[in-house]
């Protein structure tokens, strides 16, 4: 084995310990960087996988949107009367509209028929408390309740109005917030309005074939999906939006991580002078010195990958103590080693100058640099 | 036959800009210094002694003249061949002893091997040198946790590790007290003496100089013919 390239590397793990504050507050920046695409991304995928599983929930086979909408969000109401209509048809054993409408950026309350919607998903099941009996009460899923520390007694504001919580179901019912469906529609002047139709076959096998049916006869502009399609529509990579936005993160991330590495390695370079200056005076050719910078910045940018992707798991911590109603962040190992790399090229953009400034440093001024 | 100068210097000139102004350091400079020779530089500031130090090891060109340091043409030279001169040819020993405050003894001296690619292993040969700089059993400290003299011998091996044809020292004595400075005056003399190591020192200090086989006094850019 040559053992050249050992003490090369001997000198930057010394370097990097010798100054150790900001060895840890270097890579921590990195690992910022790396945490935040990390979150971002896990968020992304979280929310979907959540909203996939909660749609699995209701137990329907497919569900019917408004024309123009998309699988995912909120996207328009039509009429009511398209659910007997739907009802109708053959191997439909059950269909059930809700109308959902939002509370905030990423909340909504949904309002359902109670006895169908119980039918095809089953049961609620209450951790605490009961159905709603009274026209002013809400029912909110597990996760809700620990976010906004609900128990039944206490009340909530939606729509500029005092609700009284009386159950806390077991969550995974499509829904955080849940009240009739007759009072969302008077609450929101969507009387008569639905936002999707879940329908349960008799034969799950026969989907297609009732989707076909369906666009046959008079839906065909109606958005109908398959729970399958619908699942799979639930990507990250099918939101342009988001794509766009992980985009401008990564952006900005691999900003911070040349703006942390520049700072750190431009004041390594000023307070080493006089040590790349004896490094010159020995013989070292600009391609060494560089060398050593560039050895440094890919440790500090693995050593800030690494307490990345463990920060990813303190703000998933976080986010599921604080925030577990609002928002869901999974953990992607897809994306550490390509986190990994956006922060390699970030740091490394970084220290190109302050590399640059090293091997080009005139070694008697830096000889007498004090 | 007689063996050609080591070095060799012709009318050799530098002039620096400072600022607005043409600053002549070395004014038409002759010197030969053959191979093997301890050879002392003794002058007032301003003299130009350090300039010289700095041409002969490559660290910066000659405006003219000629100048010829181990087989290397200065004048005529690149920057990557003065980079390969300093790597194998030159070795520089400094007043402020310029090691590496990071690494340990041992590896300030093996650093310069890394840097001319050579294995970085000491052989039995250079052990017995650290030996006889007293600091065998100092390689594992770092320069902090040594003496003044300590760290002017580490610095000594590593200017010596490469085997280079010139030792550079440059005022090696500055910082030290009297006892650690005759000690690394008595092993530049020894090493000398021992390996024939050729030896340019530049010194303020008359008796420092005095340990060398010659003495050559600069001033004004120029050397001062001995009385």
């Amino acid at each position: 084995m040559c053992a050249f390239h050992l003490l090369i590397n001997k000198l930057v793990i010394e370097n990097l310990k010798h100054r150790p504050v900001r060895t840890l507050l270097s890579a921590l920046a990195v690992g910022v960087q790396v945490t935040m695409i990390l979150t971002l991304v896990g968020i992304s995928k979280g929310m979907l996988e959540d909203q996939a599983v909660r749609a699995k929930g209701v137990g329907a086979d497919l569900s019917i949107r408004p024309p123009g909408s998309s699988a995912i969000g909120l996207s328009g109401n039509f009429d009511e009367r398209i659910l007997p209509f739907v009802q109708k048809q053959p191997h439909v054993a059950l269909a059930t509209g809700v109308l959902i409408a939002p509370t905030g950026p990423i909340t909504s309350i949904t309002g359902v028929d109670f006895p169908t919607f119980s039918r095809m998903s089953g049961r609620f099941r209450f951790l605490e408390g009961r159905p709603i009996e009274h026209t002013d009460e809400v029912i909110v899923d597990e996760y809700y309740a620990k976010e906004h520390q609900l128990h039944p007694g206490s009340t909530v504001k939606i729509f500029n109005r005092e609700w009284k919580v009386c159950g806390v179901f077991e969550q995974g019912k499509l829904a955080r917030i849940i009240i009739p469906l007759d009072i969302l529609q008077k609450l929101t002047a969507n009387t008569g309005k639905l936002s999707i139709i879940w329908v349960k076959l008799d034969d799950p096998s026969r989907t297609n074939e009732v989707i076909a049916e369906l666009r046959r006869a008079g839906l065909a502009e109606y958005q109908i999906w398959s729970m399958a399609d619908l699942i799979s529509q639930m990507s990250p990579n099918n939101i342009p939006v988001l794509k766009t936005f992980t985009a401008v993160v990564i952006g900005l991330g691999v900003v911070i991580g040349f703006l942390v590495v520049f700072l750190s390695m431009y004041t390594a370079v000023l307070e080493r002078t006089r040590e790349i200056g004896v490094l010159k005076a020995l013989g070292a050719t600009p391609a060494y010195i560089v060398g050593i910078l560039l050895r440094e910045t890919a440790l500090l940018a693995i050593f800030g990958t690494i307490a990345g992707i463990i920060l990813s798991f303190g703000s998933r911590w976080l986010i599921e103590t604080l925030v577990p109603g609002s928002l869901t962040q999974a953990i992607v190992p897809d994306w550490w080693p390509i986190a990994g790399l956006i922060a390699m090229g970030g740091s490394l953009l970084g220290a190109a100058y302050p590399g640059l400034k090293a091997a080009r440093q005139d070694a008697i001024e830096a000889l007498s640099y004090d | 036959m007689t063996e050609a100068p080591i070095i060799s210097a012709r009318d050799l000139r530098k002039v620096y800009r400072a600022g607005d102004v043409d600053v002549h350091a070395l004014r038409g400079l002759d010197l030969d210094i053959s191979r093997g020779e301890f050879v002392s530089i003794i002058g007032p500031s301003g003299s130009g002694k350090s300039t010289l130090f700095h041409i002969l090891g490559g660290l910066t060109p000659p405006t003219s003249g000629s100048l010829h340091v181990a087989g290397y043409d200065l004048l005529k030279i690149s920057e990557a061949e003065r980079t390969k001169l300093r790597k194998t040819t030159v070795g520089f020993v400094f007043q402020k002893y310029n090691l590496l405050p990071t690494l340990t003894a041992r590896d300030n001296i093996l650093i310069a091997r890394d840097i001319a690619g050579k294995s970085v292993e000491l052989d039995g040969e250079f052990n017995a040198l650290l030996d006889l700089l007293g600091i065998r059993s100092r390689l594992t400290h770092k320069p902090r946790a040594l003496s003044g003299g300590e760290q002017q011998r580490v610095a000594i091996a590593r200017a010596l590790v490469n085997h280079p044809a010139i030792l550079l020292a440059d005022e090696p004595t500055g910082n030290l007290d009297t006892e650690n400075s005759t000690a690394v005056l008595g092993l530049l003399s020894d090493l000398n003496r021992r390996l024939g190591q050729t030896i340019l020192m530049i010194t303020h200090n008359a008796e420092a100089a005095a340990y060398a086989h010659r003495l050559i006094s600069m001033r004004d850019g120029r050397i001062v013919p001995n009385a």
